[in-house]
């Protein structure tokens, strides 16, 4: 537990800053590809907090949680980019706000 | 020593984060994202996680990334598609991000010199994460592998329609 050169707090404040600037392009980006980079960002916060952890007690539980936030990563991306073709072939932008008339 | 390499790469990490929300441009964004994801990539393996580092650069800068361009490269078809991309191709657009890249690049070569001493009694090894991976963890491993298949499909359902009618409509 006292192996780890690196302070366990100020990985979590790097964490929580990076959740935090991808939340904020979430929330103001309106480019349905900017909103799926944003969740990328947040995720991959996320994932440095589970291998943090399980570096901070020695443990491999933290990184088989990262892979499994992996594969939500990746299913994840792979749908949105498909809406993303989607909303571009019927609207010819990328706003956000047409999708809530996305039907069928 | 082992801070201040962190400390870099976690700069690095915050800076092109912001960069890659606060930019118009998706190309010019992907470039920060993959430098970001590249810095995660360096403080993984400087927590001692070196598969962890390993399959972040291989599948969230890799795979991923390669997804964004694919869809991005797709939608921008047409004729101003070459004077777009001579405007990617500016100096301008690249020269920040090689910098950082050639600073984490810098910052691997001091760690791996003598990675022993940096990550001495706390590296967990990736023979420990697949034994963990399919001992207690076996029924998350095929959780995960449905939520794929689900994934699979459902991108295949979206990307399908989209592939007949463009194709239908416009020959």
């Amino acid at each position: 537990m006292d192996g780890l050169q690196i302070p366990f707090e100020h990985v979590l404040v790097l964490a929580t800053l990076l959740f935090t600037a991808g939340l904020v392009g979430l929330m103001v980006r309106r480019n349905i590809i900017f909103i799926l980079m944003s969740l990328e960002v947040m995720l991959n916060s996320a994932a440095l907090v589970f291998v943090a952890a399980g570096a901070y007690w020695g443990q491999a539980d933290g990184q088989v949680v990262f892979l499994l936030i992996l594969a939500v990563a990746a299913a994840e991306v792979s749908v949105g980019l498909g809406l993303v073709l989607q909303v571009q072939r019927r609207f010819r932008n990328l706003d956000m706000d047409n999708a809530n008339r996305l039907r069928g | 020593m082992m801070e201040s390499l962190f400390y870099i790469a976690a700069f690095v990490a915050l800076f092109s984060t912001l960069q890659a929300l606060s930019r118009s441009n998706a190309i010019h964004a992907l470039i920060y994202l993959i430098i970001s994801l590249l810095a995660v990539a360096v403080i993984f393996f400087l927590l001692g996680a070196p598969f962890a580092a390993a399959l972040e650069i291989v599948i969230y800068a890799g795979a991923i990334m390669v997804l964004f361009v694919f869809v991005i490269m797709m939608l921008n078809l047409g004729e101003a598609g070459d004077l777009r991309e001579r405007q990617w191709l500016q100096p301008r657009v690249w020269f920040i991000p090689a910098i950082l890249a050639a600073v984490l690049l810098a910052e691997l070569l001091i760690v791996e010199a003598e990675v022993a001493a940096y990550t001495r009694g706390v590296e967990v090894s990736p023979k420990e994460v697949g034994l963990t991976l399919f001992g207690p963890y076996v029924l998350a491993v095929e959780l995960a592998s449905m939520l794929l298949l689900a994934g699979l499909v459902g991108a295949y359902h979206v990307g399908r329609r989209f592939i007949d009618r463009t194709g239908g409509g416009e020959r």
